[in-house]
């Protein structure tokens, strides 16, 4: 048997791969539930449809997907124009410096004013993180793969040491900040509920880049420089200046989603408020496929899993590590089985070998 | 040259890509001492064919033969221990080795390589081809038909029977053809089979003893070349119902054996040559390292006038369409359109000077996962937006009136890469004409295109000229541009090195410039 490429693609291809793909990833992620020990159906279960059955559930996946929106949607945004940024994680962080800078000097601001003003400093210690490799790569073409990257422990470490120094906790001495003014907690969004206004903030995010993809001549020449950037070129669209662009705004976005994790639900800098989000952005924007309607839905699956993992491992006694390891799993059978679409199985010639060959007189 | 037994034979070779057949239980043998030619238009399923000869490509069903043994190869390596050589239209040499290595790279095992005795080898071989070439020298430093024979050497140097030439003179000048042609005289001599893929008649009629024809995948047809006439072939491969123009311009048949297809004049009558040129290079040089890919280029082209330019690739086509199309700016020159200096423009300024533009990188061109109807008006944004906002009534409208205009098969929603070569090129030439260029400048306007389209493009062009336009068609196909311009200029290391009218731009004439001597305009 090998692989052949197909020469036409049904329209019906790409969800049948999709749906392939989630049946490998339960198989696969069947064992090592069972090697912890707990029944595959019973954590399957629990990992999907437990956490949205409840209206408490439903709200701690909400909360849970808020950062996952803002970094999947930054991600989007950036790889939608062909700059690969990775460093969601390090924008993330340096958008709750930014806040939280803010937020300690002057931290009696009504929340009219500390709201916007948190989510604009968020903003903007983002895209500051984000220009540095943005600019590196325009004037100097250098891979912002790299740059971007390399650029996230400096962020964590530039957390830990305004932490360390002059932000450490007046009141516990802890390598925490204190603990912000009240104008600075982001209201909830649902009463009753943990879910904050940060997450109607990214949902209108999600909104806006949605419509400028789709509605307006920036986002064709967005995609067009993302997809084929020599076409791009050749039409006279400014494809550089646009990467440029598209990577500031991926880092301001980002830098939002730690404005608003701040803000929302730790109320002061930790050490801790990044959980990988920046990371998970990109297996967020991948599995969407870039598309702003797909980070909703992907964001929204894996806080499911994520919450899911929590009450498995409680429940079932397996190690929580179980959730990151099917939403990995998830990320790569879904990958493979959208490039192994292009390709149907055949059969391999090598059957007619041993068989007679047409006679030669035949052929001549 | 009476062949004698079959040494190479196919039979039933059946290939198919999703619908497309491209190879219908084909059959054919070639024989020692035999030249065999295909011929076949461009998609006919030559190249398929010879992919699977040469275990690129795996065939459905079917049998290869050599010596009446049957073979089994699944790859380039067993067709060549099977004495199966091959040379593509690519060249597959290591630019910075020299001959010998080159030659001796593709069989070298684990072990250490005997430089000597490799040299020595390789001299031999060319002694048997007639092949002069110092086997000490860089390929670098190489003219692309002293490439082609260190290819055809390395096939010989691995004791293939049976050598298939690809397109072999696709990318040479007429006076390289000629030493290609008595190298192959000399192998047929000394027994190898020779199979020689082409679609080119005036070649096939001269080179071989026998030709097989393709077409739409099967095997059509099978003469002895000293018993047909070259329309018979023709019609052969193009299929009974094309008229006799379509076929003898599409195959490449001199202009002159084509009435209909005749060069027409330069228009004089309207004056032509009063008129200010749509336009005018001055000195445009482009600084590359080692020698400039453009030096010092200056000519013009008037309203109402195709001209050719002519070249081997390689000679600066590609930086002038770079420098003209604003993708790249000249260290040095001027250029005009329509009497105003674009030279610094972006791609924009230039568009709105009246520059129209179509590249010889079709797919490059266009961006495949949008829609026709954005590809459309990919250049002109500013025209079907409001506000920032796409004006979608308009573009839809826009892209309904062109698919109608143009022929185009295909829904304004349709992403351009579902579409045919023919049919991209008619979006490309439709983006380009439908902002009514004062200069359209096209590159390679008909590579890979069928008939129909050939045809088309060429129509549009003309009736571009015809509305008063400028068009240059930058070409490496002589018999096209000499069927399209009214004048043709030669390119060669980035120079002008004379121009003809077309009725005096014999192939001689234009292969001396081609190689670099200059001609009195």
């Amino acid at each position: 048997m090998r692989l052949v490429r197909r020469g036409h693609e049904p329209a019906w291809l790409p969800v049948a791969a999709v749906a392939v793909a989630v049946l490998v990833t339960v198989a696969l992620s069947a064992i090592p539930i069972r090697l912890a020990g707990a029944n595959p159906r019973a954590a399957f279960e629990r990992y999907l449809l437990v956490p949205l059955s409840s209206t408490l559930g439903l709200y701690e996946v909400m909360l849970t997907a808020t950062p996952l929106l803002f970094t999947g949607i930054a991600v989007a945004i950036a790889f939608r124009a062909g700059y690969w940024n990775i460093g969601a994680e390090g924008q993330f962080l340096m958008g709750a410096v930014g806040t939280t800078a803010v937020a300690l000097n002057a931290p009696d601001l009504p929340s009219w004013a500390a709201l916007p003003l948190g989510f604009v400093a968020g903003g903007l210690g983002g895209l500051a993180w984000a220009w540095l490799p943005a600019w590196l790569k325009r004037r100097g073409a250098i891979d912002e793969v790299v740059t971007t990257l390399l650029l996230n422990p400096v962020a964590l470490l530039v957390v830990q040491g305004l932490l360390n120094g002059p932000w450490r906790n007046s009141e516990t001495g802890f390598t925490d900040s204190d603990r912000f003014g009240a104008g600075y907690d982001l209201p909830p969004l649902i009463s009753g509920s943990r879910v904050h206004w940060g997450f109607g903030v990214a949902v209108v995010i999600v909104v806006i880049t949605w419509f400028v993809f789709t509605k307006t001549a920036v986002g064709m020449q967005i995609r067009a420089s993302g997809q084929a950037p020599d076409a791009a070129k050749f039409s006279g669209i400014p494809v550089a200046r646009l990467r440029f662009r598209s990577a500031l705004v991926s880092g301001a976005v980002a830098g939002a989603g730690g404005a608003s994790q701040v803000m929302g639900v730790q109320h002061q800098l930790t050490q801790g408020i990044s959980n990988n989000y920046g990371y998970t952005g990109i297996i967020v924007a991948t599995l969407a496929a870039l598309s702003p309607v797909g980070v909703v839905l992907v964001a929204v699956l894996l806080a499911d899993i994520a919450v899911g993992a929590e009450n498995v491992s409680l429940v079932l006694q397996v190690p929580t590590q179980l959730g990151a390891i099917f939403a990995a799993l998830l990320l790569l059978t879904v990958l493979s089985a959208m490039e192994l679409r292009h390709y149907r199985l055949a059969r391999s010639g090598r059957r007619r070998h041993g068989a007679t060959p047409v006679s030669a007189e035949e052929a001549s | 040259m009476t062949p004698t037994r079959p040494l190479l034979e196919l039979s039933g070779i059946t290939k198919r890509f999703g619908d497309l057949v491209a190879n219908d239980a084909v059959s054919l043998s070639v024989a020692s001492g035999e030249v065999v030619a295909m011929l076949g238009e461009n998609g006919a399923g030559k190249s398929t064919l010879m992919k699977i000869v040469y275990g690129l490509v795996r065939p459905d069903g079917g049998t290869i033969t050599m010596d009446g043994r049957p073979l089994d190869i699944s790859s380039p390596r067993d067709a060549m221990a099977a004495g199966i050589g091959m040379v593509t239209q690519e060249f597959s040499l290591v630019e910075t080795m020299t001959v010998t290595e080159n030659v001796a790279l593709s069989s070298v095992g684990l072990g250490r390589v005997d430089v000597r005795a490799a040299r020595q080898r390789v001299v031999d071989a060319m002694d048997r081809v007639g092949v002069q070439i110092e086997p000490e020298r860089l390929i670098s430093t190489l003219s692309i038909g002293e490439r082609q024979r260190v290819e055809i050497v390395k096939a010989l140097f691995h004791e293939c029977r049976v050598l298939i030439l690809d397109e072999p003179t696709a990318v040479l000048t007429p006076q390289d053809v000629r030493a290609l042609f008595e190298t192959v005289q000399r192998l047929r001599r000394t027994g190898l089979g020779v199979l020689f893929v082409s679609h080119k008649l005036r070649e096939v009629a001269e080179i071989s003893d026998r030709v097989v024809v393709l077409r739409r995948g099967s095997l059509v047809g099978e003469r002895a070349t000293a018993e047909v006439t070259t329309h018979e072939l023709a019609s052969l491969m193009m299929g009974g119902t094309a008229p006799e123009e379509d076929v003898a311009s599409a195959v490449g048949l001199p202009v002159a054996e084509v009435p209909e297809e005749a060069p027409v004049a330069p228009r004089e009558g309207a004056g032509t040559a009063e008129r200010r040129p749509v336009l005018i290079l001055t000195d445009v040089t482009l600084e590359r390292p080692g020698r400039p890919a453009l030096d010092h280029l200056t000519f013009e082209v008037r309203p109402g006038e195709i001209v050719g330019l002519a070249g081997i690739s390689g000679n600066g086509q590609t930086e002038l369409m770079n420098v003209l199309g604003g993708v790249e700016l000249p260290t040095s020159g001027r250029v005009e359109v329509d009497g105003a200096a674009v030279t610094r423009l972006d791609v924009r300024g230039r568009l709105d000077a009246g520059l129209g533009r179509l590249t010889e990188d079709r797919r490059g061109s266009v961006v495949p996962q949008l829609s026709v109807e954005h590809n459309l008006v990919l250049e002109d944004l500013p025209s079907f937006t409001r506000r920032g906002m796409l004006d979608k009534a308009a573009i839809r409208a826009h892209a309904e009136e062109v698919i109608r205009r143009f022929d185009i098969r295909a829904t304004p929603t349709d992403p351009v890469s579902s579409l045919s070569g023919g049919n991209m090129q008619k979006v490309l030439l439709a983006r380009a004409l439908s902002r009514r260029p004062k200069v359209l400048v096209a590159a390679q306007p008909t590579r890979g295109l069928d008939v129909g389209a050939y045809r088309y493009v060429h129509e549009q062009l003309h009736e571009l000229r015809d509305t008063g336009a400028g068009v240059l068609v930058i070409s490496e196909d002589l018999d096209e541009l000499r069927s399209l311009c009214d004048r043709i200029l030669v390119l060669f290391r980035g120079a002008i090195t004379g121009g003809l009218p077309v009725a005096e731009a014999t192939s001689e004439r234009l292969g001396a410039m081609m190689t670099g001597e200059s001609v009195e305009v």
